[in-house]
């Protein structure tokens, strides 16, 4: 083979798949729309048990890798505040930096580990059985049917985490401050000085987002699964690595655009 | 007779690549109609064709009178029933909650009459007793037979089978035709039957179409008998002889 014809058909090959993938973001789109106007056809059951599996599952990780992750960051920046005397100034920090980035942005990332990958693997699982093909020829589309209860599922686990993991942040920085010698009182009255609603919030509905993204890359990573041994190996090792690479992607743009607009910019120290 | 199914030189396969080209033929409403070859040779790449979950690469399908299509799907889907090659049950739920999934779903029966529904169609398949099975739990053959159970309880005008006497054992196997056979004369159900299995076939057959994978097309169309007597074409002389073919 030619170069042309090799990358001609690469190009058709990657094109063909681009459209492949659209249509099934179409579709979950639609099927996701039309609930508002049949929810009764929302498998509310399936949405239980992925929500479950999704929060309760994922929170001694969560909270560990959450503890943890306040903690070195005190340490860390700690050690530089107190040569300035200021270290009491480590919990508006961190309070700052959980709240606004890394509370989401971690809690998505293990979404994605635990989740979003047993989403691939499960729905390829099926996709290799045929059993997306008997639920399609009974008339029930898997979208409906298998992608839509476990995305809300995503959506609904992120925001709950994302709280946990902020919160045993917070409870890992004010430890090691207490060692360094700061009070536990001084610290959660940094945090609450430095901390508003907004800011909260705005961390969960990026949260929710970040949710948005793991599930809807897990599911149609494992809808895409093809049937051979190492498929559903496959679409795991993408559903991760695609989701940490959406998660990432978007967060950078968020940040751009609430930096470009202004919004959240009335932070005082 | 008048057709339910009808191929007009339909070529099947996947983008890409034709499996089988210019096949036609028709299937009769109420009868028992076999597609057979070797392995490999395409025989689930029709059916998939004829369940509407991929399109034909040319020629005219249709079902019921109506072409697959993003409008006749629904309708056409609840015409259908299928069993396929490997049962295709669903693992996280048991043999009866498979069955009791279409019932759920497009019925207005209660929850009392779904199950009674439900364990009619395992008796009838003879798996009541593992009703309350997860499909990991149970065999090959039991869950190809759990899969007719869920492929019946919505009594479909036409079903299915991918090679169901696949890994029964013989007495199962003819209980099977048998089922086939009480259902066609009660229900007037139309059967599209994957099988290799000459008993079965001559048991059960109204028509069978064969198919070659060298060929890449169907060579032989007729009742069994036609085609043991008649058949010059040495594939299927050697198929009907032998009783055995390899693809
Ligand atoms: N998704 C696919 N894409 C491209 N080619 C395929 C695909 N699936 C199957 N094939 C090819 O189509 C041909 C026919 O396969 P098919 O599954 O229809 O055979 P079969 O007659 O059902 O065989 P068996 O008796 O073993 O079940 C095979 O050569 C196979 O390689
Ligand atoms: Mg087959």
């Amino acid at each position: 083979m030619g170069l042309f014809e090799r990358v001609g058909r690469a190009t058709v090959g990657w094109l063909a798949d681009a459209r492949e993938r659209m249509a099934l973001l179409g579709e979950s789109v639609v099927s996701g729309l039309s609930l508002i106007v049949r929810p009764r056809q929302f498998r509310f059951g399936d949405f239980l048990l992925a929500f479950q599996r999704a929060s309760y599952g994922g929170l001694p990780i969560t909270l560990c890798i959450g503890f943890l992750l306040g903690v070195i960051l005190a340490f860390q920046t700690a050690s530089v505040l107190k040569s300035f005397g200021v270290e009491t100034f480590v919990s508006n920090m961190l309070a700052i930096a959980l709240f606004r980035e890394l509370g989401p942005i971690i809690t998505a990332v293990i979404l994605a580990g635990r989740t979003g990958s047993s989403f691939a693997a499960e729905i390829g699982t099926m996709k290799v059985n045929e059993e997306l093909d008997a639920l399609t020829t009974m008339g029930l589309p898997p979208v409906r049917f298998l992608v839509l209860p476990r995305v809300a599922a995503a959506i609904a686990a992120m925001p709950v985490l994302t709280i946990f993991a902020e919160l045993a942040g917070l409870v890992g920085g004010a430890i090691v401050l207490q060692m360094m010698g700061v009070p536990t009182v001084v610290f959660w009255r940094g945090v609450s000085t430095s901390t508003t609603v907004y800011m909260i919030c705005e961390g969960l509905t990026k949260g929710a987002l970040f949710g948005l993204l793991v599930g809807l890359i897990g599911c149609l990573a494992g809808v895409r699964t093809e049937s051979s041994s190492d498929g559903v190996g496959r679409s795991t090792t993408s559903a991760v690595v695609w989701s940490i690479v959406a998660i990432t992607v978007t967060d950078g743009l968020l940040a751009v655009i609430t930096y470009v607009w202004g919004i959240g910019m009335s932070v005082s120290l | 007779m008048e057709p339910i199914i009808e191929l007009e030189h339909v070529d099947a396969g996947y983008p890409g690549a034709v499996i089988l080209k210019d096949v036609t033929f028709s299937v009769a409403r109420g009868e028992v109609f076999i597609l057979l070859g070797g392995s490999g040779c395409g025989k689930t790449t029709i059916m998939r064709h004829l369940i509407g979950l991929n399109p034909i690469l040319g020629g005219k399908l249709t079902v019921a009178g109506m072409s697959w299509g993003p409008e006749t799907r629904d309708a056409l889907f609840r015409k259908i029933g299928v069993m396929y090659q490997s049962g295709a049950l669903f693992g996280s739920m048991t043999c009866l909650e498979n069955v009791l999934l279409p019932l759920e779903e497009f019925t207005r029966m209660n929850a009392s009459e779904r199950r009674e529904r439900a364990m009619e169609c395992l008796k009838a398949v003879e798996m009541a007793d593992a009703a309350d099975k997860m499909p990991s739990e149970i065999s090959g053959g039991m869950r190809k037979r759990a899969a007719i159970a869920r492929a019946l309880a919505l009594e479909p005008e036409v079903l299915f089978l991918d090679e169901p006497s696949a890994g029964l054992d013989p007495i199962t196997s003819s209980a099977l035709d048998d089922l086939i056979l009480k259902l066609k004369e009660e229900t007037k159900m139309t059967f599209v039957v994957v099988t290799h299995e000459l008993p079965s076939i001559f048991k059960i057959a109204d028509r069978a179409a064969m198919f070659d994978k060298a060929r890449h097309g169907m060579i032989a169309l007729g009742t069994p008998q036609e085609l043991k007597e008649t058949s010059e074409d040495p594939f299927v002389r050697k198929f009907f002889n032998r009783g055995e073919v390899h693809g």
